[in-house]
């Protein structure tokens, strides 16, 4: 094990202290001295994305960022984006998040931490994204259950609430109008 | 025997409540949040990190190993090799040759050798280095042809004959006189490449012994029960006394389905140190892990008549296994077996054999052992049609094999809903304006298929019940389901939420899911073969409908009515001679608890007897099939070779969507994963046996950018065996993707790709070759392409 290096850390507004060795990435810091395990490690060298945090508002690769490079700047994992919409008794989650879990984006969910912070850094930046930005701005994110589809259509459904418009169904959905009919 | 009962397609209290529509995953939120907690997540105090040796060489005997300098080293706890763990396992209980760690010899680069437990993952990775292995290297096998006709050295010992690891042969029929009698014979060679999982989550085991000897597993497995069995076996300790725990898992896709190396491992080394153990694999060791897709050789032959009945279907397929048998004895007979609808024949014959090589080992990935006969066979289909002028769908709807029949190989079909959906995506591709109409280099292709929903081969011959739900019931008015089933992201755990909720007329809220922990659930056999929806489903149909006549009677009683005037429904129940005597759930189960004491139920499954009488005639049987039918567009770029998928169209039969949603998601990602084998995925090593690209950079799995778009459409032939009539989803949907696209590929540019993946070189190939054959005049070879059109030529050597 190399020299441990003394960290401060501002993570999701918290300002924290604590210590690893020198060459530890932000992602081994996150998951392994924080307990913020919300960020996942799937090859540990930036090809899949399971790991993407916000620094300073912008996606990085934490399994690729020295944590000793994030001293000043503001990170924000997968944790950090509940808080600001906890309602009565606890509940409430970001838009995203919620949006997420109702289009079935959610299957194994192992990618979707860092896609949902992706997903959260374009409309954050983004006033309309197009589904080609929207496709652009995942595409450092790997999935292996959905076929991205339903991704999509939860990026694009948390967009449509946002702006107070009706999000479009999908095709699955609409092609089964009378199937429903026939079979209740 | 309740297990065999069948609970009837009808909703429970007159229309669904729940069911067929989409609720929210049960642990949708928590995956959101980031508090979902996977086996990487688990940190207990105390803990160690272990890391595994693996084997820099294909095929080598192990002369000596030295562990001390690596034993001497500070933060090293403790240092296994295979004299720790010498007794073998396997999947499959009549194929156990795999160690946790090498005894004897190495089997491909990448075969683990020894495990380091130390204070952390860097100390453990020095002390790796540190173990002195000195290896006698023995002549590698790549070649699945060499590993049937050569037989020194052997992979394993005492096969019976060369390297072969299964070999089956079926005949049904008299392929021979249908195809002498037939108007038509299509041949042809395809090849199959190896492709892999990559779930995104990498294996992962955490192991921790209390001291009375309790041995807890966290593993990243989509087979709990499996695993269990195989740790008492390997570790010669008393089942009562591991407990298997299968955290929430990320992904998995077959690649999680065997027993592990890693799980061996942790677990002996907290038991020598005493303390908690996680072993976390690279992703490079994933690729190693493999068990994936199996490459395979076929050659194929459909007879048929000259107005497009097929009389006979003759096969000859040559697996290569990699190096070991995981589930290659099912793999070998479902090459087969799978391959007799949805159309009917006469006669069908198929010869597999399965071989060992000195590669990583394959296994059960998505659609297992039947994807790549399906590419062939309905590839030839295609050219059947080509070659009568009839339209590739009206040639599938005429062979269609219809609903409750038997196939050739007499499995029992029950529900089919195939002609549905050929007719949804013949409609919703515009099939009949656009196909053969579209610009050149523009095609569309269809293809069909057919999966099981789990089959009556219980892997461990046994008359328990193959699924189990236990339920308990808390006086606030919750339901707690105990379920041995392994959510791998498929949403089971959902399942049997929506199934409980939907019996008992409860919110679904009010129904919590406990699953695959061995200490609190009952045994269900895994996420294998697409059987859970059905089976586990039909469980906790089996348990519901057991609680709810003891609430039922019990307010039968209270309220001196009959039984069948109480309903439970929407969180109430209701009298329905007295519409003013309502209860809510809450105070129906206090009623019921103080009538009939302390208020559960167990439910279970077992399939009816099902399968051909012949040796193998189970491996197959499923009490329920699914269908497919896929259109595929493609653009194929004549002067890159480069063939890009702008969209798909898939319907898929489940029987029942319980959450149409699921069943949607199912689909697409089949689609997907079936598109990106097809076009960018391959499994392969190098001429030393070296993995070509272990990392998810070389081995491209397709981003969000190069996924096609995706039409799923959901058919419902409500089986009459499933839960409320639902199949499986999840493995179907990706078989006739790849077959569809091969088909669009011919329709776009005229070419005939038999052998995957479809790489440019392979287009220009088969392009350059067309405008060849068709200077010099042969159209009529042309029309049907002559990559890998041979008569068969091995037969006479395997008989």
């Amino acid at each position: 094990m190399g020299a441990m290096r003394p960290l401060q850390l501002d993570v999701n507004g918290d300002r924290l202290e604590t210590a690893a060795p020198a060459h530890w990435t932000l992602l081994e810091v996150l998951r392994y001295r924080l307990g913020l395990t919300g960020s996942k490690q799937g090859c540990d060298k930036g090809d899949c994305g399971a790991c993407t945090v916000l620094v300073d508002g912008k996606p990085v690769l934490s399994c690729l960022t020295l944590a000793a490079t994030a001293e000043g700047s503001e990170v924000r994992t997968i944790e950090g984006l509940r808080p600001a919409h906890v309602q009565e008794h606890g509940s409430g989650v970001d838009p995203v998040q919620d949006a997420f879990d109702r289009c079935g984006a959610l299957q194994c969910g192992f990618c979707q931490p860092g896609m949902m912070l992706s997903a959260r850094a374009l409309l954050d930046e983004t006033a309309r994204p197009t589904r080609e930005e929207i496709q652009k701005a995942l595409s450092g994110n790997l999935c292996r259950c959905t076929g991205y589809t339903q991704i999509l259509e939860a990026v694009e459904t948390a967009l449509a609430e946002s702006l107070g418009d009706e999000p479009e169904r999908p095709a699955w959905s609409r092609e089964r109008e009378h199937v429903r009919e026939e079979t209740l | 025997m309740a297990a065999r009962d069948i609970h009837g397609t009808e909703p429970p209290w007159g229309t669904f409540k729940v069911v067929g529509k989409s609720h929210r995953k049960v642990d949708g939120i928590a995956k959101a949040t980031g508090d979902a907690v996977y086996t990487d997540d688990i940190q207990l105090p105390g803990m160690l990190h272990a890391k595994t040796l693996r084997s820099p060489h294909a095929h080598a005997k192990i002369v000596s190993i030295d562990t001390s300098r690596a034993e001497a080293m500070p933060g090293v706890h403790a240092v296994i090799t295979g004299a720790d763990l010498p007794i073998k396992y396997g999947v499959i209980p009549w194929t156990p040759d795999e160690t946790a760690l090498a005894t004897d010899k190495v089997r491909f680069i990448g075969d683990e050798v020894a495990a380091v437990a130390a204070i952390d993952e860097d100390t453990a990775n020095a002390a790796l280095e540190l173990i002195d292995v000195e290896y006698e290297e023995l002549h590698a096998f790549f070649d699945p042809a060499e590993s049937l006709e050569r037989d020194e050295p052997q992979i394993h010992d005492n096969r019976k004959r060369n390297n072969v690891s299964k070999h089956v042969e079926l005949d049904f029929g008299d392929v021979d006189t249908a195809r002498e009698t037939a108007d038509l014979v299509v041949e042809g060679e395809y090849s199959f490449h190896g492709s892999t999982h990559t779930a995104i989550e990498p294996h992962c085991a955490v192991a921790k012994v209390s001291p009375d000897g309790v041995l807890t597993l966290w593993s990243a497995t989509q087979i709990s029960h499996y695993v269990h069995r195989a740790l008492a076996r390997v570790l010669e300790w008393e089942p009562q006394k591991i407990r298997v725990i299968q955290p929430c898992l990320g992904g998995a896709f077959g690649g999680k389905s065997d027993p592990f190396s890693l799980e061996f491992c942790v677990a002996k080394l907290a038991q020598k140190t005493g303390r908690p153990v996680k072993m976390l694999w690279t992703r490079e060791e994933v690729f190693y892990a493999h068990r994936g897709r199996h490459p395979m050789q076929m050659t194929y032959r459909t007879s048929a008549t000259k107005d497009g009945k097929i009389t006979g279907v003759d096969a000859k397929i040559l697996i290569d296994g990699g190096s070991y048998s995981s589930f290659g004895l099912v793999t070998t007979y479902y090459s087969g077996q799978l391959l007799t609808g949805p159309y009917a024949f006469p006669a069908y014959r198929f010869n597999s054999t399965r071989v060992f090589t000195n590669k990583p080992p394959c296994g059960p990935k998505r659609g297992h052992g039947s994807v790549q006969p399906r590419f062939a066979f309905e590839c030839q289909l295609d050219e059947v049609a080509e070659q009568l002028g009839v339209d590739p769908i009206e040639i599938r709807r005429k062979n269609f094999h219809g609903e409750h029949t038997r196939t050739v190989n007499g499995q029992r079909i029950t529900s089919s809903g195939y002609m549905e959906c050929l007719d949804l995506v013949e409609r919703g591709s515009a099939w009949r304006d656009r196909r053969g109409k579209l610009e050149r280099g523009r095609g569309l292709g269809v293809a069909g298929s057919m999966y099981i929903s789990g089959t009556n081969y219980p892997i461990y011959p046994n008359e328990m019940p193959q699924a189990g739900i236990q339920l308990k019931v808390d006086r606030s008015g919750l339901v707690t389901v105990f379920s041995g089933a392994n959510d791998i992201g498929q949403g089971s755990s959902s399942v049997v939420r929506y199934l409980v909720a939907e019996e008992l007329g409860m919110d679904v809220e009010h129904v919590r899911v406990v699953a695959a922990d061995s200490d609190l659930c009952p045994v269900d056999l895994g996420a294998y073969s697409s059987r859970i929806t059905f089976m586990v489903g039909n469980a906790a149909i089996d348990a519901a409908r057991k609680l709810r006549g003891q609430i039922v009677g019990a307010l039968a009683e209270h309220w001196e009515t009959d039984p069948s005037n109480v309903r439970l429904v929407e969180g109430r129940a209701i009298d329905l001679d007295d519409t003013e005597r309502v209860l809510t759930t809450r105070e129906a189960i206090e009623i019921a608890e103080a009538k009939c004491d302390t208020l559960g139920a167990t439910g279970s499954y077992n399939t009816p007897t099902l399968g051909g009488d012949y040796r193998g005639g189970t491996i197959g049987a499923s009490p329920a099939y699914s269908f497919t039918a896929h259109i595929v567009e493609a653009h194929v770029d004549e002067e890159t070779g480069r063939i890009t998928v702008p969209k798909v169209w898939c319907a898929h039969d489940c029987g029942r969507a319980l959450n149409p949603r699921l069943v949607a998601g199912q689909i697409e990602g089949s689609v997907y994963m079936g598109i990106a084998e097809a076009l960018l995925e391959d499994h392969r090593v190098n001429r030393f046996g070296l993995h070509s690209g272990p990392s998810l950079l070389d081995y491209r799995i397709p981003t969000a950018i190069d996924t096609p778009e995706i039409e799923a459409y959901i058919v419902e032939s409500i089986d009459p065996e499933g839960p409320y009539g639902a199949k499986e989803a999840g493995e179907g949907p990706l078989h006739s993707a790849i077959p569809a696209l091969a088909n669009a590929i011919h329709d776009a540019v005229g070419i005939r790709l038999r052998e995957l993946p479809f790489t440019p070189a392979k287009v220009l190939a088969a392009l350059r070759e067309k405008r060849e054959s068709e200077r010099s005049g042969a159209a009529a070879a042309a029309a049907t392409g002559t990559t890998g059109s041979k008569a068969m030529d091995r037969r006479g050597d395997l008989g």
